[in-house]
C-alpha cells in the first residue's frame, strides 16, 4: 500500500476543513449569548435554543416534517419492496420501462417536480392537503429505497427460499420468514435514507406546501430570506444533531459507505 | 417466489408504485407542458387557447437570457472545481489506511445528509461582512471583501454541497483499480506522473464523467443556494421560476422556463449516455 505524501495530506486537511467549516460554525454560533451572529468568546448560552421553542411555527413545522417523513419513508418502503420483488424476480414485457418509471424521479430536477405537482394539485383542488404532500414525498424518496431493495434482493442466496418452498411453506410465509429477514438491513437502510431525504426536501416542497403544511426546511428557508439571527443557528444545530444521530444509526445498520457509495 | 407463477403477479406487485408515479410524475409533467403553451393575461390569468409566446419571450428577453447564461456558467464552474478537488481527494482517500479511510470518507460524504438549507446558512455566516472569512482577512491586515450576494459565494457553497457527488463515483472506480498495477508501472520505469496519467486516469474517467453529470445537473437546477446567497439581484433559472410562480403569478411563463430546464437536463444526460456507449464500443473494439 502506497502512502500519501506531505502535499497530499495538506490538500486533504484543507478539503476536510472546507467540508466541516460551515457545520462547525453553526454549532458554535448557536451557543452565543449575543444578539448577533457572533462566535461565543467569553461564555456559552442556551438562550437561542430556548428561543426556538418560543416560536410555535417552528415547533409546528418540525412536528409536521417528522410526521411527513415517517409516513413517507414507511409507505415508500412497502411500495419499493413489492415493486422490487416484481422487477428482481420476474421477466415480463415492460419490465425495463417499469424500472425506468420507478427511477424517473431521480432524473427530474426537484424544481420541475415542484412546479408540475403544483399544477396538478391546483387543478384537483388539493393545494394545502397534507395527504397529497405525503404522496409527493413518497414518490420522491421511493427510488432511493428501491435501489437499496434491489441491491439486497440481487445479493440474496435463492436456495434458502427454494428449500422453504420445498418444505411446504406458502409463498407469503417464505417472504415473511425467509426473504424479509435476509434483506432487512437493506430495507432498514432504505427507510432511514428515505426518512432523511423527505425530512430535508426543500425545492419541491416549497411549491406545494401551504401555511398549514409548511415543513421545517421550507420554514427555515422563508425565515432566512427575511432575517438572520442566532435562532437560525440554533435550529440548524438541532438539525445537524438529528442528522448525525440518524447517520450513526444508518452506519450501524447497513454501513454508511455501502448506502452512499455502493449504489452508484 | 418463483418465475413459474402467473404473469399477472409482477404487475400486481408493481401496480401501486406504478400508479403513484404515473399520477405524480408523468401526468403533472404533461399538464405543465400544456400549461407552458397556454395564453396568459396579467389581469384575468390563464385563458383558453394556445401560444408559443412564453417560449419566444424567454428565449429573446435579455434579462432571462442573462439568467440562463449565469446558471450555466455557475454550474460549469462548480463542476470544474469539483473535478479539480474531488478527483485528487478520492485518490488520497483511497490510499489511506483504515480506520482513517472510513472516518474521512464519512467526513466528506456525511454532509450530504445535512439539509441544504442548513449548509447554505452556515456559508452565509462564514461569508458575511462580519463573518469568519472577513475577520481572518482583517487579522492578516487585508481589506474586507464583499462575498455574500456574489457569484463567488454561490459557487463556494455549490462546491461544498456537490463535492460528495464527485468523490463518490471517482472513489468507486478507484476501488476497481488494483494498486499493484500502479506499482508495476513504477517498477517498469514510469515516473509517478506518467503512472498517474497513463494507468490511474483512464480508470477514473468514467467516474469523473458520471460525477460531472450529476454535479452539473444538480448545480444548474439548484434553488436554495442561489436563493439565499445570491440575494434578490443574482437570479438563476430555479429562482426565476420561483419568482414567476410565487410573485409574478405568471404560471405559464414559469412552466415554460421549467420545461426548458428539464429539456436541457435530459439533453445533457442523453449526450452523456451517447458518450459512454461510444467509449464502450471503442474499448471493446
Amino acid at each position: 500500500m502506497q502512502r500519501n505524501g506531505a502535499v497530499a495530506l495538506i490538500f486533504h486537511a484543507v478539503v476536510v476543513t472546507f467540508m466541516l467549516a460551515p457545520l462547525v460554525v453553526i454549532c458554535l454560533v448557536a451557543f452565543t449569548p449575543a444578539n448577533t451572529l457572533t462566535l461565543p468568546t467569553t461564555q456559552l448560552s442556551l438562550r437561542w435554543f430556548e428561543a426556538v421553542f418560543d416560536h410555535p411555527d417552528f415547533v409546528a413545522s418540525f412536528v409536521n416534517s417528522l410526521r411527513l417523513a415517517t409516513i413517507a419513508a414507511t409507505v415508500s418502503v412497502v411500495l419499493a419492496l413489492s415493486a422490487g420483488l416484481a422487477i428482481d424476480r420476474y421477466q415480463f414485457p415492460g419490465r425495463g420501462a417499469l424500472n425506468a418509471l420507478f427511477l424517473s424521479p431521480l432524473m427530474i430536477p426537484h424544481l420541475v417536480l415542484g412546479v408540475a405537482l403544483l399544477r396538478l394539485l391546483a387543478l384537483i383542488g388539493a393545494t394545502g392537503s397534507f395527504a397529497w404532500l405525503t404522496l409527493c414525498h413518497i414518490m420522491v424518496v421511493m427510488p432511493y429505497v428501491l435501489r437499496l431493495v434491489l441491491a439486497a434482493l440481487t445479493g440474496l442466496d435463492r436456495s434458502v427460499e427454494q428449500a422453504a418452498l420445498t418444505l411446504g411453506a406458502s409463498p407469503w410465509t417464505v417472504f415473511r420468514r425467509v426473504t424479509l429477514p435476509m434483506i432487512l438491513p437493506g430495507v432498514t437502510g432504505g427507510w432511514l435514507l428515505a426518512f432523511i431525504n423527505s425530512f430535508d426536501e426543500l425545492t419541491m416542497s416549497i411549491f406545494i406546501t401551504a401555511p398549514a403544511t409548511v415543513t421545517l426546511p421550507v420554514r427555515m428557508y422563508m425565515y432566512a430570506t427575511e432575517s438572520i439571527d442566532p435562532m437560525m443557528a440554533a435550529v440548524s444545530a438541532l438539525m445537524i444533531a438529528l442528522t448525525a444521530a440518524a447517520m450513526l444509526l444508518l452506519d450501524r445498520v447497513f454501513g454508511l459507505d455501502k448506502i452512499l457509495v455502493g449504489q452508484s | 417466489m418463483s418465475e413459474t407463477r402467473s404473469s399477472a403477479t409482477p404487475w400486481l406487485l408493481a401496480a401501486p408504485g406504478a400508479v403513484l408515479l404515473l399520477t405524480l410524475v408523468v401526468l403533472p409533467l404533461l399538464l405543465t407542458l400544456v400549461l407552458s403553451f397556454q395564453v396568459y393575461d396579467a389581469a384575468t390569468g390563464i385563458k383558453d387557447g394556445y401560444t408559443v409566446t412564453h417560449y419566444a419571450a424567454v428565449l429573446t428577453d435579455p434579462y432571462d437570457l442573462a439568467v440562463f447564461w449565469r446558471t450555466l456558467r455557475l454550474a460549469a464552474l462548480t463542476t470544474l472545481i469539483c473535478v479539480l478537488i474531488g478527483a485528487p481527494e478520492a485518490y488520497i482517500l483511497q490510499r489511506m489506511r483504515e480506520p482513517w479511510r472510513s472516518v474521512f470518507l464519512l467526513v466528506i460524504i456525511g454532509p450530504l445528509l445535512v439539509s441544504v438549507v442548513v449548509r447554505t446558512f452556515g456559508w452565509s455566516m462564514l461569508l458575511g461582512p462580519t463573518g469568519l472569512v472577513n475577520e481572518a482577512l482583517q487579522l492578516l491586515g487585508l481589506a474586507k471583501v464583499r462575498l455574500l450576494y456574489t457569484e463567488t459565494a454561490i459557487v463556494i457553497a455549490l462546491v461544498h454541497v456537490m463535492l460528495p457527488f464527485m468523490v463518490i463515483p471517482v472513489w468507486t472506480s478507484l476501488q476497481k483499480l488494483d494498486p499493484m498495477v500502479e506499482a508495476a508501472a513504477w517498477t517498469l520505469g514510469a515516473s509517478r506522473f506518467t503512472a498517474l496519467r497513463r494507468v490511474v486516469m483512464p480508470q477514473v474517467t468514467m467516474g469523473l464523467l458520471s460525477g460531472s453529470l450529476v454535479v452539473f445537473g444538480l448545480s444548474a437546477s439548484a434553488f436554495a443556494i442561489p436563493g439565499l446567497l445570491g440575494g434578490r439581484r443574482l437570479k438563476v433559472a430555479a429562482t426565476l421560476v420561483y419568482d414567476e410562480y410565487m410573485h409574478e403569478l405568471n404560471w405559464p411563463m414559469g412552466a415554460a422556463i421549467a420545461i426548458l430546464v428539464l429539456v436541457a437536463n435530459l439533453a445533457i444526460m442523453l449526450a452523456y449516455h451517447r458518450a459512454v456507449e461510444a467509449r464502450a464500443r471503442r474499448t471493446l473494439g
